[in-house]
Parts: structure tokens; C-alpha cells; sequence
């Protein structure tokens, strides 16, 4: 009787189980082909003429895709490789650093009591509600009085100071990282900084992949700071150069190698995130804390 | 005596020598803010005193005003028209962003559910936001042209007459933008959250499913709860980004906010005095822009962490 | 072709050494080593490589430093202010030495102490400017009349109309008759209700017609006490775009946009398109193609629309595009930017090198008479001659009534009604955002508000 009780609940479970995973599958399937229209299209449109694009849209590829390519990779005022290992410095740059100091900043307030944390804390939070763009242009002009134009260190170093991924951190802590693993490294002899970089750090790895994703893309895709910063060809990132031939004249302008020069600066993102996303699958075992 | 004494026991407690360290990890943080972030930024809010912009080549000003231009913006400028704006873009696209990233991330983390090609669908959602908002815009330009593929879809299957011109449309512009946003930050919020549910431990789950909890119990009993500071940094980081949208909107409507302005974002209405380097204009925007912003979060913040104190 | 351009290059440069050998070469020698362009893209660019550099006419030792940030986002202004104020602090190879502006914005760097008098300062002698188009120094000239650069580009404007729906409309395709019918806007209202009565549009979109009424006004945007002023023909300019909306004698497209394309394809119902010289022989000519020329059609009549245009002046004369060269104060090669100034827009033999060679119409006009009275037959119109109607509008382009803000108010101007022509908005207050977008951009202007 009771037996028979069970597995009839284990069956209408089942049901609903199939019933809740047939629905996921649908909307998760809705949702990819949205996602993936963009790409269609973009891929589309790199193989296209100008003046095909310009006609209008269709789902069929064209013929230019290798024109559209090599009369990109021979232009000289657009260096495509160079641009990409540009971009690649940059945005792998900001990415380390910004998860690295990050971590280190969110670590400080959540572990230490020291006098000033709660000011501290809310001054960073405070911080964060400044619009970007406001400070752009002072900004510039500083780097001027610097002299630091033309450099990659304007584009880079700053993003020590990234409130938003301090913020992520520090929530991420309060959920993942009981203090008592830290007060168990000191009573192993584990020093402060040791203890941060080899107890604290993996822990916090799901945290740091995510935010690694997101610095590496928002730097990858930035415009307009590094467009005021930079000035020589051999020093531009992708989104300038993308820029550039935009706004080049009525003769060379050419719709389908932008979308070409587009198509390649989106494939090494690509990459990235999908190497950094299988860190963060790993990390559900890493990252698991168990009181 | 008495209080020296407690003051050394409490301080031992929680340890004397480690304090300094959280001073020192403190240090490049608040070095590279102040040399990169906050030497521009007390230079904005200076700036707001003042008259100060370049016509053409010649700089007017600086010359002190007092708030004079805070009076012109409330005054003259349409501030609450371009927050209206702006908050309703938000809403049309976070609504449904945290509704789908909070099913994706239960479904995703779901013991039972066991999802297959999971890595597929978790690498395809986020992947709008890889395309820079510019491209993407451009993308969505051509699609909702008044003749293009959209369009003609629609009209090829009988729904429309003639071509809907999305652009010229208040609440087709508005829709658009908001379709954008939701597209490029709905894969963002999911993983972030996905993130936040995989912090938590997951016997508690384990020991859900052996006490025959619901999933809809597991959601909300465990999952949101223990979720709170995540979802408190994605509510947070959201409405600072709401209120900072700019990219989509400018690109999509060239920097016009059309129709009649409907699209004006804050920020692009902020961005229209960076033409002119007004920096005085643009500087008393900030401020007021960075108080409305301080004052929501901070009531987000404490709204959500006052029962766990 | 190849061949072609070498022996042209050979000539010209035997030439060029003939007419700068006044030129010193020790003065090249005691001047900077660098010389830093400022431009937004490489159009200027490959003039100079082509015309000037691979004649070997840059003295030795001295390399050239192309700086170029896009439009985008008012990108290359802002850069190029940030520099230019800058200019007096940099060391001298970091200062700028040439830099270019479009005719829209010129004013604001030529009515600047940053600009070099190209006479003065630079050299240049009435006589050897005396063949450029007045209108093309008009623009660059400040407001003590002096001139403050100079451009290679002539770019007036004509009327480019489908033969096969002019002969349906008005039952003829021939230059001068359609011209006759086209004479002035009054006409050209009528032959729009007619196009429209056989089931064609006349223009494409809102502001095709714009620059022919922008380039026709009675005063400056802006007046002598700030003022702006919105000047009668501009609201002709509304008053028809808003009736032929309202007709259906446009297609509500944009410049530029996907429908604008298109409507110059094979397909195209419309009558026509304002054009100007570079617009005409590119971008008009690859849209009107049914198989583009990469995926291996040919430019040829059969293919598409090839062959069925034809322009005419059209109602009233404008231009439309070009670049000007300036040269930056503090500059320390002012010698080799008089030898590129001089070779790139007073050469003749240069400048009609680039006409033959690239299609581009050239500013100066004893080259281009020359080309005008030659047997020149463009093929993609039909054999005609546009050369000639080029050479017979461009002399009566008058361009004095610009201002330093024409940039922003052309563009917002357009902007602004563009949602009256769209039915969202009332005249008064299309007029009104007009004046708000203005004065966020010019906070230096009045608006009657």
C-alpha cells in the first residue's frame, strides 16, 4: 500500500519533471535562435558585396566573402592582426587586473575591521553611481597633461579601481567565504597576503571568471576613450579601426568589409569566453564552501 | 583601566596585527581612483559652478555662476521628460530580463532537471552581449527598417499592410531599444546569478529533494533567499546601468532620441553638452544625476539588507 | 590603366619640377622632420601618395605622420581641438603641420588663430589660385577675407534622373528637355503630381532635396548678434518635403538608408536623386547595378540600371561633399606644405590627372574646360557629357552666406522636422526642438524662445 503510494507520486513526479524540461528546452530554443540571429546575419553580410548590403537584406551568403577578407588584410591603414593583439593587451589586461585588485579590495573590507571599513565601503559604493561618461573628457585632458597619450596605460591601469566588480565580490564573499576558513589559515601560519592569494583566490574563482568575462568583454568592445587616447595605427584597438572604416570616404566605403572587420573582432571574444566559461563550470566544485 | 582593558580583549579578538593588512590591500584601489577617477571627477563637480565651453576653438569662461546652471536645467531643460524616458526603457527591458535570467539560472542549477547541452544554451545566451552595442544597433537598424527583412516578413505573412516604421514609432523605438537591452543583458544576468545559486551550498538542496520539497518550494524557500546579495548587486548595477544607458539608444536614433525626443535617454541629454565641452552644463547634470543615482541605490540597499542585520 | 597613371605621374612630375623649381632645397632642409596629417579617413591620403609622394617630391629625410580618428561620435573634432590647443606645449614634431575640414564645419577652425593664411603664411600667389571654383575658397575664408585652405575638389551638384521614367512621365528622356520641365520648384511640384499619377515617386526621401535649399539662402544661420535665424527657404524646404509626404510623392527614406539604396537599384520607382560629382560616378552608379561589380558583373549598359540616368542641373545649383586642407600655426614645414598645397589643388596638369584617373571632379577650372569640351561620353548616363553640366554649375555655386555652425543647425534642423514630416509632431514644435537641440549644442546661440 505504502509502496504502491511512492511510486505513484514518483510517477506523476516524473511527468512533471518531463512536462518542466520540455518547456526549458522550448524557451531555451526560442531564446538561441534569437541570440544567434545576429551572428547569422553578420555572417551573411561579411560575405556580401557593398552594394548588396545596401539593397537590402538576404538570408542567402554571397560570393565576396574572400574579397571582403583579403581586401581587408591588405589595407595599410588598417591593421587588422595588430589591432586584434591591440585589443587582446588591453582587454586582457583590464581583465586581471580588475578581478585581481578587485578581490583584493572586496577581501579587505570583508575581512578586516579596521576603523574606516564602513566608510570605506560606502564611498566605494557611492563612487560606482557616477556616470561614466561624465568624467571622459576631464579625463582626457589629464592624460594630456601626463603625457601618457598614445599610451596603453590610460586604458589599462584604471581598471584597479572598478567599483561595480569590487561590489560583485564583496556580495559574492558574503555568500561564499565564512571567515573562519581565513582564521584557519592563520592558525596553519598562513600570512595575510599568502593566505588571500592561495586560500582566498580559489574560492572566489567562479566570481572572478564571471567578472574576468565581463571587464575582458567591456573593454573589448570600448570606443570612445580609447578612440581619444590613442593616435597611432600601430597602437588602435578593433573598435576603432571598425570606426575607421565606417567613416572612411565615398570611394572606399564598404559595408561588407565592415561586417567582415566586425565578424573577426567578435571571434577572439569568442574564444575567450568560452575558455572562461568552462572555469566556471569547474568552479561549481571549487567554488562549493562547505561551512 | 576597566575600558582599556576591553578595548585590548575586543581588539584581540579580532586581531591586532592583521588590521593594518586590510589597510595595505586598500592601497591600489584607492591610489589608482584617485589619481585616474577622482582627480577629473572633483574637477566635474567644481565645474558646475561655472560657465565654461568652447565656442569653436574659444574657450568661454570659466566664470563663476553659482547654480546658476542647475537653475537652467530644471528650469529650461526637459531633465524629468529624459528620466521619464529613461525609466521606462528601463522597466520595458528589465522586467522581462530578470524574470527569464532568474528561470534560466534555476534551471540551469537544477539537480533534478538535469538539462542536456546545457554549456550550448549557457555560451549562446550570453553571446549578444560579445557584439559591440554600435554593431549591434547597426544590426538592428537594418532589420526594422521600413524596408527591411522585418517588414517583409510581417507583410509576406498578411499581418501588415504596409511596412511598420518602427523608427518613426514612439513605442516602436522605445520597444526596440528595450529589445536590445534585454538581448544583450539578459545572458549577463543569468550567468551572474547562476554564479550566485552555485555559491550556495548544495546539501541544502540534497536535503530539499530527500524532504520532498517542490522546485517552486526549493526556488523560493532556498534559492532567493541565500540569492539576496546577487540579486541585490543585479538590481543595483542594473538601475545604475538603466540610468546610464546610452550606447543602444544614441546609435539606434543617432544621437536624436527620435521620435520628438521620446528616446532621450539622461545621459544622451548629458552627452548633448559634451558637444560643446560645456563643462559646466554637463558638470551640474552629473551632480544632480549622481544624486537621483546615490539616493535609489541606497534605498535599494538598505530596503534589502535590513533584515539580515 | 596602370600604365596609364605611370605616364601621367611621369609627366606631371617633369612638369611639377619645372614649375617649383623656385622652390630651394636647403629651405626643405632647415625645416621639421616630421610632418603630422590630421584627417578622419584615407581619402586625402592616397591623393598624396599618388600625386605628390610617389613623384618623389618629399624631401629627403622627412617622414609623414598620418593621424587618423574617425568621425564617429564627433571623434576627429574633438581630437584634433584637444591638439590643436595644445599645440603651443607639444615639441615640435608633435605639432600638428596639416590637418583637413569638412565645408561644414570649417569656419570654426578657419575663423580660428590656428588656421595659416594660405597667402601669407604659406606662399600661395593669386595667380596660382586663380583656377579654383570661388565657392570652394568662399568656404575657407575668414572673416577678414582671408583664405585659410584649400581643396583639391570640385563638388557641385546636378539632378540625376531615371531616363526610362522620365521618358514614361514627361515623354522624353533628353537632358535639356527634362531640364526645361525641372527649371524651378514650382515645375518641379508638377512633374512630381505626375510621377505620382503613373505610379512613381519622385524623390527618395525627406532630405534629398535639403542642400539644394540650404545652399540657397538669404543670410547665415546665425547673425552678427548670435541669433539664429531659420532662414524662408529652409521652410520652403519643409513646406514641400511635408506636402510630398503627405502626396506620397517620396518614399519617407533617408540618405543613406537601406530604402535610398535600393531605390536607385533596378528596381527603383523613383524619378530621381540629387547628386553631386563623386556621388554620381560611385555610389549612384554601384547601387544601380543588378550584379555588383565583386560578384563579376560587368559596368555596363544591360546590367541593372546601367545606362538609363541622366542628370540635369535641376532647380537650383548646390554642392555637396569635399575636404579642405589647412595649415596648422606653429607648423615647421611650411615650405613642404606649400609644395603640397600648391601640387594637390593649383596644378593643373595634376589635377586633371586626377580627374582622368579617378573620376573625381577636380577644382580647377581651366582642367575641367578642357575635359567639358572634350568628346567625354559617360556611359552609365547614356553618352552624356556630364563633365560639361559640372563645369557649367560649379562657377554658380555661392556659398558666402555660411556660418561656423552650419554642422549642427543643418543637422538638427533636418532632424527635428523629420518627425513633423512623420506626423508626430505640429510644425511650431518640430521648430521648437530645433531651437532646444541647438542651444544644447551652441550654448553660446539665442533661439527666439
Amino acid at each position: 500500500m505504502v509502496k504502491n503510494g511512492y511510486s505513484q507520486k514518483d510517477k506523476s513526479d516524473r511527468a512533471v519533471l518531463n512536462v518542466r524540461r520540455t518547456v526549458s528546452y522550448i524557451v531555451l530554443a526560442i531564446l538561441t535562435v534569437i541570440c544567434l540571429f545576429s551572428f547569422y546575419i553578420l555572417i551573411i553580410n561579411a560575405s556580401r558585396s557593398h552594394p548588396e548590403i545596401q539593397k537590402g537584406f538576404s538570408a542567402m551568403p554571397g560570393k565576396s566573402l574572400r574579397i571582403n577578407f583579403n581586401s581587408l588584410m591588405s589595407n595599410d591603414n588598417l591593421p587588422v592582426l595588430r589591432g586584434i593583439l591591440n585589443s587582446l593587451l588591453v582587454s586582457g589586461g583590464c581583465a586581471v587586473l580588475t578581478t585581481y585588485f578587485s578581490a583584493l579590495t572586496a577581501y579587505a573590507i570583508h575581512a578586516y575591521n579596521f576603523r574606516f571599513r564602513k566608510a570605506a565601503f560606502y564611498f566605494i559604493l557611492m563612487i560606482m553611481m557616477v556616470p561614466t561618461q561624465v568624467t571622459a573628457l576631464g579625463f582626457v585632458r589629464q592624460m594630456n597633461a601626463m603625457k601618457l597619450m598614445d599610451s596603453f596605460i590610460p586604458l589599462i591601469l584604471p581598471s584597479i579601481a572598478a567599483p561595480t566588480v569590487f561590489f560583485f565580490m564583496k556580495q559574492y564573499m558574503e555568500g561564499a567565504l565564512p571567515l573562519e576558513i581565513v582564521d584557519a589559515a592563520r592558525i596553519d601560519g598562513s600570512g595575510e597576503f599568502h593566505t588571500f592569494n592561495f586560500v582566498v583566490m580559489p574560492i572566489l574563482k567562479p566570481a572572478m571568471a564571471v567578472q574576468a568575462i565581463f571587464a575582458f568583454v567591456t573593454a573589448w568592445n570600448n570606443y570612445f576613450i580609447p578612440n581619444l587616447i590613442l593616435q597611432s595605427k600601430m597602437k588602435k584597438t578593433l573598435p576603432i579601426l571598425i570606426a575607421q572604416l565606417r567613416s572612411a570616404d565615398f570611394l572606399k566605403f564598404d559595408m561588407g568589409q565592415v561586417y567582415m572587420m566586425i565578424a573577426i573582432s567578435i571571434l577572439p571574444v569568442i574564444v575567450v569566453y568560452l575558455c572562461l566559461s568552462r572555469f566556471i563550470v569547474a568552479g561549481v566544485a571549487l567554488g562549493s564552501v562547505k561551512g | 583601566m576597566t575600558a582599556s582593558g576591553m578595548k585590548h580583549t575586543r581588539r584581540r579578538k579580532k586581531g591586532v596585527s592583521y588590521v593594518k593588512w586590510g589597510y595595505i590591500f586598500l592601497i591600489p584601489f584607492f591610489l589608482i581612483y584617485t589619481i585616474f577617477s577622482l582627480a577629473p571627477l572633483l574637477s566635474t563637480f567644481y565645474n558646475s559652478f561655472f560657465e565654461n565651453f568652447m565656442s569653436g576653438l574659444k574657450q568661454i569662461g570659466p566664470t563663476f555662476v553659482g547654480f546658476e546652471n542647475y537653475v537652467k536645467i530644471f528650469t529650461e531643460g526637459d531633465l524629468l521628460k529624459y528620466a521619464e524616458n529613461t525609466l521606462i526603457i528601463w522597466i520595458m527591458g528589465f522586467v522581462p530580463q530578470i524574470i527569464v535570467s532568474l528561470l534560466l539560472a534555476s534551471w540551469f542549477t537544477d539537480i533534478r532537471l538535469r538539462l542536456k547541452a546545457q554549456g550550448f544554451f549557457k555560451t549562446i545566451i550570453y553571446m549578444p552581449n560579445l557584439i559591440m552595442a554600435s554593431a549591434f544597433a547597426m544590426l538592428f537598424f537594418a532589420l526594422f527598417s521600413d524596408y527591411g527583412p522585418v517588414n517583409s516578413i510581417l507583410q509576406s505573412m498578411g499581418l501588415l499592410d504596409s511596412p511598420f516604421r518602427f523608427l518613426s514609432s514612439v513605442w516602436g523605438t522605445r520597444g526596440l531599444i528595450a529589445l536590445m537591452n534585454f538581448l544583450m543583458w539578459f545572458g549577463n544576468t543569468t550567468i551572474l546569478l547562476m554564479a550566485g545559486i552555485m555559491g550556495i551550498d548544495t546539501t541544502l538542496y540534497e536535503a530539499a529533494e530527500v524532504d520532498g520539497a517542490k522546485p517552486s518550494q526549493t526556488f523560493w524557500k532556498i534559492t532567493i533567499p541565500l540569492l539576496k546579495p546577487i540579486l541585490l548587486y543585479v538590481m543595483i548595477t542594473s538601475m545604475i546601468g538603466g540610468i546610464q544607458m546610452f550606447d543602444v539608444p544614441q546609435i539606434l536614433t543617432n544621437a536624436k532620441g527620435t521620435p520628438n525626443r521620446t528616446t532621450m535617454t539622461l545621459i544622451m541629454y548629458l552627452n548633448k553638452h559634451l558637444y560643446s565641452k560645456n563643462y559646466g552644463m554637463a558638470g551640474a547634470l552629473s551632480v544632480i544625476l549622481f544624486i537621483i543615482t546615490a539616493i535609489l541605490s541606497l534605498v535599494v540597499f538598505f530596503s534589502l539588507t535590513k533584515k539580515d542585520d | 590603366m596602370k600604365k596609364k597613371v605611370m605616364s601621367v605621374v611621369l609627366a606631371a612630375s617633369m612638369l611639377a619640377g619645372m614649375t617649383m623649381s623656385a622652390v630651394p632645397a636647403a629651405a626643405a632642409e632647415e625645416e621639421g622632420k616630421v610632418l603630422n596629417i590630421y584627417c578622419w579617413n584615407e581619402e586625402f591620403q592616397s591623393r598624396y601618395m599618388d600625386y605628390f609622394d610617389a613623384k618623389g617630391l618629399l624631401p629627403e629625410g622627412v617622414t609623414v605622420n598620418w593621424v587618423i580618428t574617425p568621425n564617429e561620435n564627433n571623434g576627429y573634432q574633438d581630437k584634433l581641438d584637444e591638439t590643436l590647443l595644445n599645440q603651443e606645449n607639444a615639441d615640435a614634431d608633435d605639432k600638428i603641420d596639416i590637418f583637413l575640414i569638412e565645408a561644414d564645419y570649417a569656419l570654426k577652425y578657419v575663423d580660428s588663430e590656428y588656421t595659416l593664411d594660405v597667402k601669407n603664411d604659406i606662399g600661395l600667389t593669386d595667380e596660382d589660385l586663380k583656377d579654383q571654383y570661388k565657392y570652394t575658397q568662399d568656404i575657407a575664408t575668414d572673416s577678414n577675407g582671408a583664405l585659410k585652405g584649400v581643396t583639391w575638389q570640385a563638388t557641385p551638384g546636378l539632378f540625376a534622373y531615371r531616363r526610362s521614367i522620365a521618358k514614361d512621365v514627361l515623354g522624353t528622356d533628353d537632358p535639356d528637355e527634362v531640364q526645361a520641365a525641372l527649371a524651378d520648384w514650382t515645375k518641379f511640384e508638377e512633374v512630381a503630381a505626375k510621377a505620382a499619377e503613373k505610379g512613381y515617386k519622385m524623390l527618395s526621401g525627406y532630405d534629398d532635396a535639403y542642400r539644394t535649399f540650404s545652399n540657397n539662402v538669404s543670410g547665415p544661420w546665425v547673425d552678427e548678434d548670435l541669433n539664429v535665424v531659420v532662414d524662408e527657404n529652409l521652410m520652403n524646404w519643409v513646406d514641400q518635403t511635408k506636402s510630398f509626404t503627405d502626396n506620397g510623392y517620396n518614399n519617407k527614406t533617408a540618405l543613406w538608408a537601406d530604402g535610398w539604396n535600393a531605390d536607385q537599384g533596378p528596381d527603383g520607382k523613383v524619378f530621381g536623386f540629387f547628386y553631386s560629382t563623386w556621388g554620381i560616378n560611385f555610389t549612384l552608379l554601384g547601387n544601380s547595378l543588378e550584379t555588383p561589380v565583386d560578384a563579376g558583373g560587368k559596368e555596363e549598359v544591360g546590367n541593372g540600371a546601367f545606362g538609363d540616368w541622366a542628370v540635369c542641373e535641376g532647380p537650383q545649383n548646390y554642392y555637396w561633399g569635399g575636404t579642405w586642407i589647412c595649415a596648422a600655426k606653429d607648423t615647421d614645414n611650411p615650405t613642404l606644405i606649400h609644395d603640397i598645397m600648391y601640387t594637390l589643388t593649383c596644378d593643373p596638369v595634376t589635377m586633371k590627372a586626377i580627374t582622368e584617373d579617378t573620376q573625381d571632379y577636380t577644382n580647377n577650372q581651366t582642367a575641367m574646360g578642357e575635359l567639358a569640351d572634350s568628346d567625354f561620353q559617360s556611359a552609365f548616363l547614356g553618352g552624356q557629357n556630364h563633365i560639361k553640366l559640372f563645369a557649367e554649375a560649379a562657377p554658380k555655386i555661392d556659398m558666402s552666406n555660411i556660418s561656423p555652425y552650419d554642422q549642427g543647425c543643418n543637422e538638427e534642423f533636418q532632424a527635428a522636422f523629420k518627425d513633423y514630416f512623420d506626423g508626430n509632431v505640429e510644425k511650431e514644435e518640430a521648430l521648437s526642438n530645433f531651437y532646444t537641440a541647438i542651444t544644447e549644442k551652441y550654448p553660446e546661440l539665442n533661439t527666439p524662445e
